[in-house]
Order: C-alpha cells, then structure tokens, then sequence
C-alpha cells in the first residue's frame, strides 16, 4: 500500500530523513517509531503530497504522491500532530466543512458528524468556536474530523498527544475497527510505546532521519534482548535527549505542546 | 463546486464574526472622507474643480476595497501558521478550486466593506448621477476586489512570514493608493506621476468607479478601464492559483 524507496528530504544541508526505505502493506496497522526531530512528520508529510523529496521513491497505492497528487489525496485520511482547526469556526462548522470537501453525501454527514462528536464527548459543545475549546477537545475534535470519511489509508501523527486515557481508548479501538470491518491502512506515530505495541503490526523505527529498526513488536525485543518495547526503544536510540540537535522550530512545538497540555 | 462554496461561506462566517475587523476598517476610510474631504472641500472648489467629495467618493470606497481584498488574500498567512491551510491542502479538491473558493470568499468580503462605505459616504451627501450608475459601480468595485484579492493570495503564497505582510502593505499598496488619482485628478500632475498612474491597475478602477457615479472627465475611458481592470484580474487569477498549488508546507 505504501513503498519508500531512498527516500531523503534535506532543508537546506540539514538532512531531515536520510536514505530511508520500508513498505507498509494493505490492511496493515504500521508504526513509524522515533525520538523528537527523528524526521516522522516530514516522512509523512512527502507522503501525503505536502511536501516534495529532495530524492527516492515514494509509492502510495501505487501512485507518486508528488505527481498524482490527487488521486493521493483521494486515497488518504490524516490526523496531523499539528493543529489544523478553525478557530473561529464551531466544533460542527470545521466537520461539516471537512464533509463537504471530502464529499461525504448529504445525507450520511449528520449522522457521522454526530456519531463522531458523540464518541469524543464533543456533541454538547458542537455549536461552541473552537477557540473556546481547552487543548485537549480541540485534540479531540481533530481526531473525529480525521474519522470522518473512511479513507484507504490513515495517516495519524501522534494522534494521541495530549490525551486522557480514556479518549485514547476510544480511539485504538475506534482505529481498530476500522482496520478490522474496513480493512483501512494505518500508519501511525506515537510515543507512547505501549501503545504501539498494543494496535500496531509491524513498527520501524527511524532515528537522526535513518531508519534502525523494522520488524515486529517481538522481532524488535528479541534482536534488542530487552522485555518491553520501550526498552527496545531505548536499546535502539540510545537515551540522550534530543535538544541538542533539534532546531528552534521543534523547540517551539516543544513549547506549544507543553502549554497545550498544561492547559488542560 | 461545493467545496468553492463552503470556503466561500467560511470566509463570510469569519468576516461577520469579527466586529474589531468591520468596525476597525471602517477608521481609516471615515478619516479620509472627514479630514481630506472637509480639509481640501474648499480649496478644490476655489481652484473650480467643483465638488471634492464627489470627486473623493470612489476614491475611498475603492481605498477601502483594496486594503480589504489585499487583506483577505493575505489572511493566507495567517491559515498556514495557524495550520488551518495544511486541512484545505490535503483534501481531494483541486487546488485551483480551493484558490477560487478563498478569492471568492476574501473579494465577497472587501465588497460588502466598500458597501459600508458607500453608504458612509452617501450620508456625507455623496450622490450618484443616476439610480443606472449603480450596478455599472459596482462591477467596477467587484473587478478590484477580486483583482487584489487573488493579488493577495499570489504574494502570501510565497511569503509565509507575519513581517512581509508589512512589507507588502507599505511598499506594493501603499504606492499603488496614493498614486493612483484616488485623491487628487491626474490631469495637470507631472508627466512622470500620470505614467505611473497608467501602469497602476487601481488607477484604472478608481477611474471606472467615477465615471460610473457620473463624473464628466474621466482619465482612460470607461471601456479601456473595464478592459484593463478584466485583463489584470483573470492574470492574478492564474498567477495566484499556479502559485497556491506550488505551496508546500
Ligand atoms: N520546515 C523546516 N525547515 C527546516 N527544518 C525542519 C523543518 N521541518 C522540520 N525540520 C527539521 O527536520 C527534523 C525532523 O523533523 P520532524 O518534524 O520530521 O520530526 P518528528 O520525528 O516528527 O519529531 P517529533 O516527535 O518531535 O514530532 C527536525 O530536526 C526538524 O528541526
Ligand atoms: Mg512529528
């Protein structure tokens, strides 16, 4: 479903994601693991036709993303790490919105739209601005507009960042569903390795833009000896923190995420 | 098609959310049309160029429209550091479609802002020749809100930065007001002004506004106004959408 050949990504000389290769096959829960600045969100980005590579191949149910971009876009479903809402806009407005442009017929956008909000306890709060919403429903909300339309393949960067535990459930098991009854694609990142662990098939895990691991949850523990997929993790990363490397603009995002979770 | 009127319907729903942005607006023009108006009023019949706010008017009005439009292109920026953008970008919609959309909605806006104006300046005892002038107005100003929204678009498609947004406003629009006869008649200034003016496409809009409200002289013509004003808005048009679909995030 998706083939990433050499793919490489450079801002200027900073080599973001450096040669890397793996395949995510159709049906598959796929996690992209790795430290702060490890080059997960600019993969996903060259995969969801945001952004072009500087070099390599990438396929997305068969297709370049950086030339059919939009039979791409018609394949795929995304919940950036970012916000990506409307502020100014209600809970209901920034759905119906994403209905009208992924062309949910008329009739099934209520329902959805109310399904959705009901899961993440947002219905109450469905005719509030956004910018009135705390951190963590604004999460919320993106995650139910990302599940609004059932698409080939879900792309969910850190969809869980942010999250109580409860909302967290709900989601693996809605995701779980989906890829169960829909047979959708899940490519994931996430730094809560329980998790993973939990819903994800296969995992790779990508460090300073290098992938260097791929396997499964068992194949990772057993190549690292170690018992959990943290320590696997850890095994693999080695445990210094990535400040040093990370730009300003990871240290803001830093930031915000810090204030977004403080706040709620 | 939808998704060019749910942007369109966004940008309204923003517009008339924000009472600071259409209070706020509306200084600017209300300062021009009290202090120039009133200020000047005197001297411009003294010199027999006959009423000053007649002749002001549409010079405003078109002030107000183009800050508005280029204002609303420009709200792009704010879109992709809000991250907004990256939701409209990813969806199944051609880009140009999503362009349309955000002119449509950004040039429905600067419009309905003119309007105000208008009626600002009808209670200051601006009048039109005729109740026929109407609609000949405003296709006049509906050209330069589209024409410099989509203008808007192109610039923040490249910029991505809050600063250039200055920039933009002091170095490309600011000139673009000022010398472009909405004050004062092109005939009588230097020759180096009235080709400076003939290049400038606001020139041209403020020019068709006047003869559409009835002013006897008019600098290039109705038709090459309307002519100039169409040609300029569907080049923005395509510069803006090529653009728009280049950006990457
Ligand atoms: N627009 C940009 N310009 C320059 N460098 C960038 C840009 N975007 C990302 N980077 C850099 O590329 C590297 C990879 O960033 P990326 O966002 O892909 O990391 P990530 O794996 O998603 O990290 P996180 O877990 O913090 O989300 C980082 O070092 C980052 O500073
Ligand atoms: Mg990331």
């Amino acid at each position: 479903m998706i083939r990433v050949e050499n793919l490489v990504k450079k801002y200027g000389d900073f080599t973001a994601v450096n040669d890397i290769s793996f395949e995510v096959d159709q049906g598959e829960v796929f996690a992209f693991l790795g430290p702060n600045g490890a080059g997960k969100t600019t993969t996903i980005k060259m995969l969801t036709t945001l952004l072009k590579p500087t070099s390599g191949t990438v396929e997305v149910d068969g297709l370049d993303p950086s030339i059919s971009h939009h039979e791409v876009r018609k394949r795929f479903g995304i919940v950036f790490q970012d916000p990506s809402l409307d502020d100014e806009l209600t809970a209901y407005e920034n759905l119906e919105l994403h209905c009208i442009l992924y062309k949910v017929p008329r009739k099934a956008r209520k329902e959805r739209i109310e399904k959705l909000l009901g899961l993440f306890e947002l219905w109450e709060r469905r005719d509030d601005p956004v910018k009135q919403f705390s951190g963590g429903m604004k999460r919320r909300l993106e995650i139910a507009r990302g599940l609004l339309h059932t698409p080939k393949i879900l792309f969910l960067d850190e969809p869980t960042l942010g999250l109580d535990p409860q909302t967290r459930n709900h989601l693996w098991a809605h995701v779980q569903k989906l890829n169960h009854e829909e047979q959708v694609t899940v490519f994931l990142t996430t730094h809560y390795m329980e998790e993973a662990d939990r819903v994800a098939q296969r995992i790779a895990i990508i460090d300073h833009g290098k992938i260097v691991a791929q396997g499964t949850s068992e194949d990772l523990k057993r190549r690292t000896s170690t018992q959990t997929l943290e320590q696997a993790f850890l095994a693999l990363t080695g445990s210094t923190i990535r400040d040093e490397i990370a730009g300003s603009i990871d240290q803001m995002r830093q930031m915000s995420r810090m204030w977004r979770g403080g706040r709620r | 098609m939808n998704a060019v009127y749910v942007l369109w319907i966004r940008q309204l729903k923003r517009y008339s959310r924000s009472r600071a942005r259409i209070v706020g607006s509306l200084g600017q023009p209300l300062l021009f049309l009290v202090a120039l108006g009133f200020g000047f009023g005197p001297i411009f019949r003294r010199a027999g160029a006959g009423n000053y706010l007649q002749f002001l008017a549409p010079g405003v009005i078109g002030m107000t429209i183009l800050f508005s439009a280029v204002f609303s292109g420009i709200e792009l920026i704010w879109d992709r550091q809000f991250g907004f953008l990256k939701e409209t970008l990813v969806a199944p919609v051609p880009r140009m479609m999503i362009m349309i959309g955000r002119t449509c909605g950004g040039a429905t806006v600067s419009l309905v802002q003119g309007l105000i104006v208008v009626a600002i300046c009808y209670v200051a005892g601006f009048r039109a020749a005729s109740f026929a002038s109407w609609p000949f107005a405003f296709v006049f100003m509906a050209l330069i809100a589209i024409m410099f929204t989509a203008f808007g678009t192109a610039i923040a498609s490249v910029l991505s930065d809050f600063q250039a947004f200055q920039l933009v406003m002091n170095f490309l629009i600011m000139p673009l007001f000022f010398l472009s006869g909405a004050l004062f008649p092109l005939n009588g200034v230097p020759r180096a002004l009235q080709i400076v003016a003939a290049v400038n496409p606001f020139a041209y809009g403020v020019d068709g506004m006047r003869v559409a409200f009835g002013a006897s002289a008019s600098q290039f013509g109705a038709v090459m106004d309307l002519a100039v004003l169409g040609a300029i808005t569907l080049l923005l048009l395509g510069v803006g959408g090529y653009l728009f679909s280049k950006i990457q995030l």
